[in-house]
């Protein structure tokens, strides 16, 4: 075989190496994904027997502690003022959840609750990089 | 001084702008003295903004609430470390780290190629002002860091304490510096390509600051994983979050560069391959920069909504047409001068190395952007967890630790059978005892991923090994000097090689550590104990032996007010192992007393574990507590405790709520502990991830230290000849 033959031969089979790839890591994203919802698209779309990852802030007034370990509170979209989703916790809470924070928890929806997996919730690193709070800037 | 910072950046942005019109005006004219101004305005805008990021600095650590960052991020209750750097944990103080370290990044870069480069530098400087001017507008017309109120506020709202953390002094800047070198190779490598001078001269000038981007991120993506571990809430050390992805992909593709830059060095091959390494790298950096901005991602990193999305959108697109046509236009002059001569070739090795590289970014990129795709095609934004990470990850990983160890084995251009023979003999017959060992004293057998990985690092150790051992042995003989002297002299003379070698080791070690502990660990998530109840973890009992508290004095110096802990203590089959005091603390929810929240206002704020950690090189015992009650413990006794504190007089009321949250409700929580929640872990070989990382950092640094004068004269001597060889061939 030829050196340039031979090249052209290592581009076909890198290349359909590649495209193989690629596809399988296409298909397994499709195929292993859970969907990724604020609080009023699952009111909107959810439906039962399916994974979702849901973030939203903890509403004021609805955190409860059961004596059983179980936790129950609602969560908001994070832009406040929509529905929200009542969540059935269990697991461990982490010491930052508090009213107002944000959080995901993935899980799936039973009747009209969210039933988290236990130990899913993950409370968010602190707003970094959010607006600057307005004031009365001079 | 806020009107001085506010001039200061306005100044900034006019003489960035200045520098980039007056380097490319001198480029094409071919006029000195417009390009030596240039120049000179990369290094004004590093005074500039050494001058707004000081002020702002000392706002900082003065408690000016008149800044509305410092308002927002800062309190005189928090501690004086954290008050400093609390700068960069809002959005305007990030900004101006982040162009400050590009000022000064770049005003090296310029000052070391001062009298190198001269049709590249120009442009190189022109670029690099380009990014100090994106920024310093965002600074200027977006979000000011000098925003100010007045009559100012009494206090801040103080740094969450959630970043109350050492890493928090040192992982972000880590970060930016990583971020921010990244420019320099790319704006490097878009003069060489504009003056279509493409050979490795540029990629010498730059490869040391390719390097430091390398390293300085790599520090940080381990030290914001080793910040991970020790939250409860984060997940562990790597969860595939997309800020933590954002900073590995253009970690990869300069780990790639790295290697096949020596290619073209060497060989004068893969140029158009190291041209787009390297401008893909520095539009990453920039993706990563922006992803942290944009909220367009779900992270755990709670991005608000940032208002710069759409600049940094510009930007990118600007980066990535301008890269392809450059690369594109150019592709007459980026042909490689040589071929492949045989798959079992070093070049060949390193060439697998860098598409396994790509591929793993590529893997990255599309599990981090996957919610972007998923909701254009299904019109649901979907999220893939780390088990499809996992999947294509893991076996990337082991290649990838395997090319580590044959890469510095096998002869440049083509192996021979006897060369293969001789040079991986020992590292196949240590990965082939590392194997039995698996199966038969160490208990790992029953995780084949990870008895691979543990081979495959054997035959790295046994590989490198091999090489220190040749050319030590061959100094030795050459020189005559001392068994030390001759290991520290033969590394000297070779940094960047043996610094690479130790660097291939690091990922080694730092690979056991994170295959044993993600697949060998014990948890108990979520666990309830009362005082004196134990649980078994991996074979350790642990026992709540009594609960701890306290009032102001704050063990971690973070700046809590109130303390909640647990004595643990950890037998193994009878015997005593250790002690564990894991505890949460709970810190000041408002500066000054809120009516009828008295005790709120103390300690209402978030809350944050402070995990108990013993540590060794075989295993890791961690454990956290959250005590019973949501938020706050104790509840009922708080609310009648605001009650008698609201008789007092408002003067009088912080005072009588410190005495009775110590005197009162501390007291009554500890002779009357409920029981509490404990997050308990046995996970071996965690300091592995750490000491690998740390070797990989001494490695980077062996092979960023310069080299000595006598070998660099020999170097350029070396160029030289090439040069001339180049030039009587032309």
């Amino acid at each position: 075989m030829t050196p340039p033959r031979k090249r052209q031969v290592r581009l076909v089979v890198s290349l359909t190496l590649a495209v193989l790839l690629a596809s399988g890591l296409i298909y397994t994203s499709f195929s292993a994904a859970s969907p990724a919802l604020t609080p009023s698209q699952l009111l909107r779309q959810a439906h039962p027997d399916t994974n979702y990852q849901l973030t939203g802030t903890v509403v004021k007034g609805s955190v409860r502690e059961q004596r059983d370990g179980v936790l129950d509170f609602s969560l908001a979209d994070r832009a406040g003022g929509g529905p929200s989703v009542a969540i059935v916790y269990s697991g461990t809470v982490p010491a930052p959840f508090e009213v107002g924070r944000e959080l995901i928890v993935t899980g799936e929806i039973h009747g009209s609750r969210f039933v988290a997996q236990p130990g899913s919730m993950i409370t968010k690193c602190p707003s970094k990089y959010s607006a600057a709070p307005s004031g009365s800037s001079a | 001084m806020a009107l001085v910072g506010r001039i200061a950046l306005a100044l900034a942005l006019a003489v960035a702008l200045y520098g980039v019109g007056a380097s490319v005006h001198g480029a094409r004219r071919a006029r000195r003295d417009w390009v030596d101004s240039g120049r000179r305005a990369v290094y004004a805008l590093a005074a500039i903004l050494t001058v707004a990021i000081a002020i702002l600095e000392v706002a900082f650590v003065s408690n000016d609430f008149a800044y509305d960052t410092v308002a927002a991020t800062s309190s005189t209750t928090t501690p004086l470390l954290y008050r400093a750097a609390a700068l960069w944990s809002s959005q305007q103080g990030s900004l101006l780290l982040w162009v400050w370290l590009l000022s000064i990044w770049s005003s090296v870069a310029i000052y070391i190629t001062r009298n190198r480069l001269r049709d590249v530098v120009p442009y190189a400087t022109a670029v690099l002002l380009g990014f100090g001017a994106f920024f310093a507008s965002l600074l200027v017309f977006f979000d000011s860091p000098f925003a100010y109120t007045s009559p100012a506020p009494t206090d801040g709202s103080g740094l969450d304490p959630l970043l109350r953390n050492p890493s928090m002094l040192i992982h972000p800047p880590m970060l930016y510096s990583g971020y921010t070198f990244f420019t320099i190779p790319f704006a490097f490598a878009v003069g060489a390509l504009i003056v279509r001078r493409v050979d490795a001269d540029w990629i010498r000038v730059t490869r040391r600051f390719a390097l430091a981007s390398w390293l300085f991120l790599g520090i940080g993506v381990i030290l914001g994983a080793h910040w991970s571990y020790y939250e409860l809430s984060w997940g562990g050390y790597w969860g595939w979050d997309p800020v933590e992805n954002a900073a590995l992909m253009p970690w990869l593709i300069s780990t790639a560069f790295l290697h096949s830059v020596m290619i073209q060095e060497k060989r004068g091959m893969l140029k158009i391959w190291n041209a787009s390494l390297v401008l893909a790298a520095g539009t990453l950096a920039i993706l990563g920069t922006f992803l942290v901005r944009s909220g367009i991602l779900q992270s755990i990193h709670a991005f608000g909504a940032s208002t710069l999305g759409v600049p940094f959108v510009i930007l990118i697109g600007v980066m990535v047409s301008g890269s392809v046509y450059l690369v594109v236009s150019r592709r007459d002059i980026l042909r490689s001068e040589h071929v492949l001569d045989s798959l079992l070739s070093r070049e060949a090795v390193f060439l697998l190395n860098n598409i396994v590289l790509v591929a793993l970014c590529f893997v990255v990129f599309w599990g981090t952007f996957f919610p972007l795709v998923s909701k254009a095609a299904t019109g649901t934004a979907a999220v893939v967890g780390p088990p499809w990470f996992d999947r294509y990850t893991v076996p990337l990983a082991l290649i990838l630790v395997l090319l580590s160890g044959i890469g510095p084995a096998i002869a440049w251009r083509r192996a021979t059978l006897a060369n293969a023979r001789r040079n991986f003999a020992l590292p196949v017959a240590a990965a082939g005892l590392m194997a039995i060992a698996a199966y038969t004293i160490v208990p790992i057998g029953s995780s084949p991923g990870v008895v691979l990985l543990f081979c495959a690092a054997m035959f790295v150790f046994a590989s490198i090994g091999q090489e220190f051992w040749r050319g030590w042995r061959a100094r030795r003989a050459m020189s005559g000097d001392s068994p030390p002297r001759a290991l520290y002299s033969m590394v000297r003379r070779n940094r960047r090689r043996y610094g690479g070698y130790i660097v291939h080791v690091g990922i080694a070690v730092l690979f056991i550590g994170v295959a044993a502990s993600a697949t060998l660990q014990s948890k108990r998530d979520g666990v309830q104990l009362q005082v004196g109840q134990s649980t078994v973890v991996g074979g350790f009992t642990m026992r709540y032996v009594r609960a701890t508290g306290s009032v102001v004095t704050d063990p971690a110096n973070t700046g809590a007010v109130l303390n909640i802990g647990a004595v643990l203590r950890v037998s193994r089959g009878g015997h005593y192992v250790t002690t564990l005091r894991p505890s949460t603390g709970y810190y000041p929810a408002a500066a000054t007393v809120i009516p009828g929240q008295a005790i709120e206002s103390l300690i209402g704020a978030t809350a944050v574990s402070q995990v108990a950690l013993q540590s060794s090189l075989r295993r890791d015992l961690w454990a956290s507590i959250t005590p019973r009650g949501a938020p706050l413990p104790e509840e009922g006794l708080i609310a009648g405790a605001d009650k008698v504190i609201a008789k007092f007089r408002p003067s009088e009321q912080l005072a009588v709520a410190y005495y009775l949250l110590a005197n009162g409700i501390l007291k009554h929580y500890l002779k009357y502990p409920p029981p509490a929640t404990f997050t308990l872990i046995s996970s071996p070989l965690v300091m592995w991830i750490w000491l690998g990382g740390l070797i990989v950092f001494l490695g980077g640094l062996t092979a960023l230290w310069p080299a000595p004068s006598a070998i660099r004269g020999r170097v350029r001597a070396r160029y030289l000849a090439r040069v001339a060889q180049e030039l009587g061939r032309a």
